[in-house]
C-alpha cells in the first residue's frame, strides 16, 4: 500500500511527531513497507470470525467498589517530568 | 413586520449531551478515591496516571449505577459489552486516550418523559447512554506559559446520555435536564450538582426552515454549568443563527461557548483542527456480559423513581397535579409523604403540612429535611391531631411543630405537656362565654341592634380567658347562640 505526503503528514500531526524533512522519503517507504506485508492478512476470508477485542477470554473481570489504595501525592508527582508541591506542571494548553 | 414573520419561518433543532458523575466510592478501573473538592492530587494511583504496565479493572458498581438510569430511561440494555479507546493528546488524561464506550453503548434508545403534569406530556428519545472515564482538570496560569494538573478527577465514572436531535425549545432541554437530575438523584446514582460539575450539559443547536425535513449545520454551545445557563445558551444560539440566515450567512459547524455575564456565545479557537480520535477496543479491560440474572438483581434493588412517586400522588392519594409535582422535586419529601400516609388518611392535609410550614422551615432554618428528626409516624400524629379537633391548625404550626423538631417527641404528647389541647367541652366553655357577656353588657346591647362585627372582638376575649384554648369553630356557635 503506498502512502502519500498528506497521509505521513496527518500521522505526525496526530502521534506529536516532528519529522525531518531530509527523512521524509525513507519514511514514507518505510510505511509503505509495513502497510504492505500487513496487507497480507487481508487474503485471510474473516467473514465467519469474530473481531478479537481482548487477548484474554476473561469476561466480566470487575472489582468492587472500595479505596484500596492510593498514590501518595508526593510520589505521583516525582516521576513527572515538571511539577511543584501539587500540581503536574505541562506547558501552557489553550483551548 | 415581515422581519418577526422571517423569524417565524424557523425552527430549533436540539440535541443535548449530559455528562453525569456516579458517586461511587472508588473510580471507574482504578482503586484511588472518588471524591470532589480534596487538595489537588490527593486521588490518584498507577491506573489513573497511566503508568506503564498497571491494568485497569472495571468498578461493578458503576457498571450497575448506569445500567440503573438505562432502566429507568426504558433503553435497551446492551448484554455484550466492551471499552474502547478515544485516542488524543491532552494533558487532562495522561495516559493518551480515553477510555470510553464507542461501539457498545450500555444502554441503547430510550426516553424520557418531560411535561407529564400538563396536557402536552412529551417524550424525548435517547440514542444513547454510554460509560466513560472523567478527564483531571487543568488550570492555566495568567501571564505564565504553564498549565498546572490536578488528576483527583481523572477516572471519575461518568455517563454520557445522548438525545436524539428532536428537542425544539429551551424550555423543553430545562424540563429534560430538570428530569433528569430527579431521576439521577432519587436513584441515589449521582449528586447532581451542576455547580459542582457532577451534571454537565452540553447542546448541539441548529435551525432550519418550518418543513424542511434535513439538519441544518449544528453549534456545540458548551460551558453551561447551570440549567439556566443552558436554556439562555440554547435561546442566544438560535437567535445569532436565524439572523445569520436571515442575512443570507451560512452557519457554520463550531463548538461554541456561552458566556453567562454578556448573555452571548462566543467561537472557541480550536488548536486542532482534525479531530481523528481512531477508536479501537481498550485490550486491558476484558469484555463484559450483561445476563438477566444481573439485570433482575439491579431492578429489584433500584430505587423509586420521581415519575412513579408522581403517578402515585395523584392516583392513589388523590393529589392535584401541582402538589405531586412539588413533593416528588426532591428525594426526601417524596420518602416522607409516603411514610406519612401509611398512618394517616388526610393525604392533602399531609401534603399541605410539606408544602407549607415544613418547606418554610427549611427554607427558614437552612437545613435539610434528611437531618431533622421528623419521621412519617410524628407527621401523622401533627396531621391527626388538627382533623381531630385536638388542637388548631396554628397551635399545631407555631408551637408543636417547633417542639417536635427540637426534642423529637410525638406531637400529642408534646400537645399535652405544653397544655395546648383545645377545649371543646361546652360545659367548660359556656360559663366563660357568660362571664364575657355579662362583663361586656354594653357591647351585647349594640351586637344586638345590629353591629354583628363585634363577635370577634367576644371571640377575642374568650381566646384570651381560655389562653388560646378555646376551640374556634365550637365558641363561635356557642356565642351566636348566646346572643340570640
Amino acid at each position: 500500500m503506498k502512502i502519500d505526503k498528506d497521509t505521513l503528514h496527518k500521522l505526525a500531526h496526530l502521534a506529536r511527531l516532528e519529522l525531518d524533512p531530509s527523512n521524509e522519503k525513507e519514511m514514507l517507504n518505510s510505511l509503505s513497507e509495513i502497510l504492505t506485508w500487513v496487507e497480507k492478512l487481508n487474503e485471510l476470508d474473516t467473514k465467519d470470525v469474530d473481531p478479537l477485542v481482548s487477548m484474554s477470554y476473561e469476561l466480566n473481570a470487575f472489582r468492587e467498589d472500595k479505596v484500596t489504595e492510593e498514590l501518595p501525592r508526593e510520589e505521583g508527582l516525582a516521576n513527572a517530568p515538571r511539577h511543584d508541591d501539587k500540581f503536574f506542571i505541562v506547558p501552557k494548553v489553550i483551548e | 413586520m415581515s422581519d418577526l414573520k422571517d423569524k417565524n419561518s424557523f425552527e430549533a433543532v436540539i440535541g443535548l449531551e449530559v455528562h453525569v458523575q456516579l458517586q461511587t466510592k472508588s473510580k471507574v478501573f482504578s482503586p484511588d478515591a472518588n471524591k470532589f473538592g480534596s487538595e489537588p492530587n490527593q486521588h490518584i494511583h498507577v491506573i489513573s496516571l497511566g503508568h506503564p504496565g498497571s491494568m485497569p479493572k472495571l468498578n461493578k458498581k458503576a457498571l450497575e449505577y448506569a445500567i440503573e438510569m438505562g432502566l429507568a430511561c426504558h433503553s435497551e440494555i446492551g448484554r455484550y459489552n466492551f471499552f474502547d479507546r478515544k485516542n488524543y493528546f491532552y494533558p487532562d488524561l495522561p495516559k493518551g486516550y480515553q477510555v470510553t464506550q464507542d461501539k457498545t453503548p450500555i444502554c441503547k434508545g430510550g426516553y424520557v418523559e418531560i411535561g407529564f403534569d400538563t396536557n402536552t406530556p412529551k417524550k424525548i428519545m435517547l440514542h444513547k447512554i454510554h460509560m466513560e472515564e472523567d478527564a483531571g482538570k487543568l488550570m492555566h496560569v495568567d501571564g505564565k506559559d504553564i498549565s498546572a494538573v490536578d488528576y483527583n478527577r481523572a477516572g471519575v465514572p461518568l455517563i454520557e446520555i445522548v438525545t436524539d436531535p428532536m428537542i425544539t425549545s429551551s424550555q423543553d432541554a430545562g424540563a429534560f435536564l430538570t428530569e433528569i437530575r430527579k431521576m439521577v438523584r432519587f436513584l441515589g446514582i449521582s449528586d447532581g450538582h451542576m455547580e459542582e460539575g457532577s451534571l454537565r450539559c452540553d447542546a448541539n443547536v441548529s435551525i432550519r426552515k418550518k418543513g424542511v425535513t434535513t439538519l441544518g449545520n449544528k453549534v456545540e454551545v458548551k460551558n453551561l454549568n447551570s440549567i439556566r445557563y443552558v436554556q439562555k445558551a440554547i435561546e442566544v444560539e438560535i437567535e445569532r443563527q436565524t439572523n445569520l440566515t436571515l442575512q443570507g450567512k451560512k452557519i457554520i459547524s463550531e463548538t461554541r461557548l456561552f458566556d453567562p455575564e454578556k448573555n452571548q456565545t462566543y467561537g472557541m479557537r480550536m488548536k486542532e483542527e482534525l479531530n481523528d480520535y481512531r477508536y479501537f477496543p481498550e485490550p486491558d479491560l476484558a469484555p463484559f456480559v450483561v445476563d438477566d440474572t444481573m439485570l433482575d438483581d439491579i431492578r429489584k434493588k433500584m430505587a423509586k423513581l420521581p415519575r412513579q412517586y408522581y403517578d402515585d400522588f395523584t392516583q392513589k392519594y388523590g393529589l392535584p397535579a401541582y402538589d405531586a409535582l412539588v413533593i416528588t422535586e426532591k428525594r426526601d419529601f417524596a420518602h416522607l409523604f409516603e411514610e406519612t400516609v401509611a398512618h394517616t388518611t388526610c393525604y392533602k392535609q399531609v401534603s399541605n403540612w410539606l408544602m407549607g410550614p415544613i418547606k418554610s422551615y427549611l427554607k427558614e432554618n437552612g437545613t435539610s429535611l434528611r437531618k431533622l428528626s421528623l419521621t412519617g409516624a410524628m407527621l401523622a400524629d401533627l396531621v391527626n391531631l388538627v382533623e381531630k379537633g385536638t388542637v388548631s391548625y396554628t397551635v399545631a404550626c407555631q408551637n408543636i411543630f417547633p417542639e417536635v423538631i427540637k426534642t423529637g417527641k410525638a406531637p400529642h404528647d408534646i400537645a399535652h405537656d405544653m397544655n395546648l389541647v383545645q377545649e371543646s367541652d361546652s360545659d367548660v366553655l359556656m360559663p366563660v362565654i357568660k362571664e364575657v357577656l355579662a362583663q361586656n353588657a354594653d357591647k351585647v346591647a349594640m351586637y344586638k341592634s345590629g353591629k354583628k362585627g363585634l363577635l370577634g372582638m367576644f371571640m377575642g376575649e374568650v381566646m384570651k380567658k381560655t389562653n388560646g384554648k378555646a376551640d374556634p369553630k365550637l365558641t363561635n356557635q356557642l356565642l351566636v347562640e348566646s346572643l340570640a
